[in-house]
């Protein structure tokens, strides 16, 4: 497959999130503020990108008997080196998110990915369809973080852009949009509105 | 591939050893990047609370007005154990009795680091740490007293998991700026905050002892007071604060002129 591909389909074609539905629970957790989501989502993409390119190094040795503790402990040791590269870069950040960050481990997409791309194709392919679904992951979290900081806070990137009746504006905030099932909602109205575009996505019965 | 047990050992080996290399490495070599990162969050929140911080202000520069010292909160004196290797998680607990136990904590250290920023050798403002039960989690606080031991300069918490845009709102500048100014305690000495459901009316009775509420972060409010008034309290930096005004006979003749 051509470098393109493995890095875009993911994004709209073969969403991680959307298709797939996978890595939902993450999803919830960290979309209410849009910062939380864009850095969440680049260290998906890191993740899965790296971790997914390692298990393609070694596939040929890996003994199939053990090849799903291998993949994860490959995983678990690139969510800990992520984790501690936060914590040493933008600390603020880390600190509300490390324990979503240990959680990338138990994110499907990054298992899917090494059990169902990695084991078969080349480090660089491997790599770049890791990638490639960290980001399909990114683009649909950085969405659903628009719309819900946005709209739950009036403010994008923690700037005020719809000024809160609270603090003198007039946008009166949806607080709904703050907890996490609204998230589920989103997420909902998301896929319906990508299978109504590319009705291919929707799922035979 | 192989699939004899011997293989699948080397690897499993091979493989645990090449991942603990690489994670003990990350750990060790971001170690003094994250120290120091904490180390200054920690100070940046204190001096957040004191208001003497603003963004891009070099910290560790104004930190040095901040004198630490560790008081005991039974006698209400400033003991001579080292602030700097003192650990108040390490320190030995009392239970709290529960009918006083607002702050929902069930048990507190006897000794506290307290801060204070002085100013050519007087103390202007006194830091306390703060720590107690919202709506869904532990949060944790500096409240920064005036040298009377009773008017709010500010406060800060650095550490809650309260709903964001609901109890997260503690963390708003504009719902804390209110606190400054507000009195702690009432006439009697008593610890008085009293968090309201919603705007302080005008002309109000005691409103320096009184807050706004949070619309919708009621239970998260419930928490923020209980907290403040315990902490407040003989059981928590009460006598540490009484003695503070005893032995400081200026902030003495400001809180006897308010009477």
């Amino acid at each position: 497959m051509k470098t393109k591909e493995l890095l875009l389909d993911p994004i709209v074609k073969n969403n991680p999130i959307a298709l797939q539905v996978l890595g939902i629970c993450s999803a919830l957790a960290v979309t209410s503020q849009l910062k939380q989501a864009v850095i969440m989502g680049v260290a998906v993409a890191l993740v899965t990108g790296l971790s997914s390119m390692m298990v393609s190094l070694i596939r040929n040795q890996i003994p199939n008997s053990i090849r799903i503790i291998v993949q994860m402990t490959v995983a678990a040791s690139a969510v800990i080196v992520a984790d501690q590269i936060l914590k040493a870069f933008v600390y603020d950040v880390s600190k509300q998110m490390s324990v979503y960050i240990g959680l990338i481990i138990t994110n499907c997409i990054v298992m899917g990915r090494m059990e169902g791309f990695a084991m078969k194709n080349s480090p660089v392919s491997s790599f770049l369809d890791g990638v490639g679904n960290g980001l399909g992951y990114a683009v649909l979290l950085i969405f659903v973080g628009v719309i819900r900081e946005l709209f739950g806070s009036g403010k994008l990137f923690g700037f005020s852009i719809l000024p809160l009746t609270t603090e003198g504006g007039w946008y009166q905030s949806n607080g709904l949009l703050l907890l996490p099932p609204s998230a589920f909602f989103i997420i909902g109205l998301i896929i319906w509105g990508l299978r109504t575009w590319k009705p291919d996505q929707v799922e035979k019965e | 591939m192989s699939e004899s047990a011997g293989k699948t050992l080397t690897i499993a080996a091979v493989l645990c050893a090449v991942c603990s290399v690489l994670v003990s490495g990350a750990v060790v070599i971001l170690k003094p990047r994250q120290e120091f990162n904490a180390d200054l969050d920690f100070k940046k929140n204190i001096l957040m609370s004191t208001g003497l911080y603003s963004p891009g202000a070099d910290i560790n520069e104004i930190f040095k007005k901040v004198e630490p010292a560790v008081v005991d909160l039974d006698s209400g004196e400033i003991t001579d154990i080292d602030p700097r290797t003192f650990d108040s998680a390490k320190a030995s607990k009392d239970s709290i009795p529960s009918n006083i136990d607002s702050a929902g904590i069930k048990q507190r250290a006897r000794q506290q680091v307290v801060y204070f920023v002085k100013n050519e050798g007087k103390v202007e403002l006194i830091v306390l740490h703060l720590v107690g039960k919202g709506l869904w989690s532990t949060m944790k606080g500096f409240l920064t007293l005036e040298a009377d031991g009773n008017t709010v300069r500010g406060f800060q918490y650095y550490a809650h998991g309260e709903t964001p845009g609901l109890g997260g709102e503690v963390d708003n500048p504009a719902w804390i700026a209110q606190w400054k100014g507000k009195k702690v305690f009432n006439e009697n000495l008593k610890p008085a905050i009293d968090v309201l459901k919603s705007k302080v009316p005008e002309g109000i009775a005691h409103a320096e002892n009184k807050i706004d509420g949070i619309s919708g972060a009621t239970l998260t409010m419930v928490g923020v007071e209980g907290t403040f008034n315990f902490w407040l309290s003989d059981f928590g930096y009460g006598k540490f604060l009484e003695k503070f005004r005893a032995q400081n006979p200026v902030a003495q003749a400001e809180v006897s002129n308010e009477n």
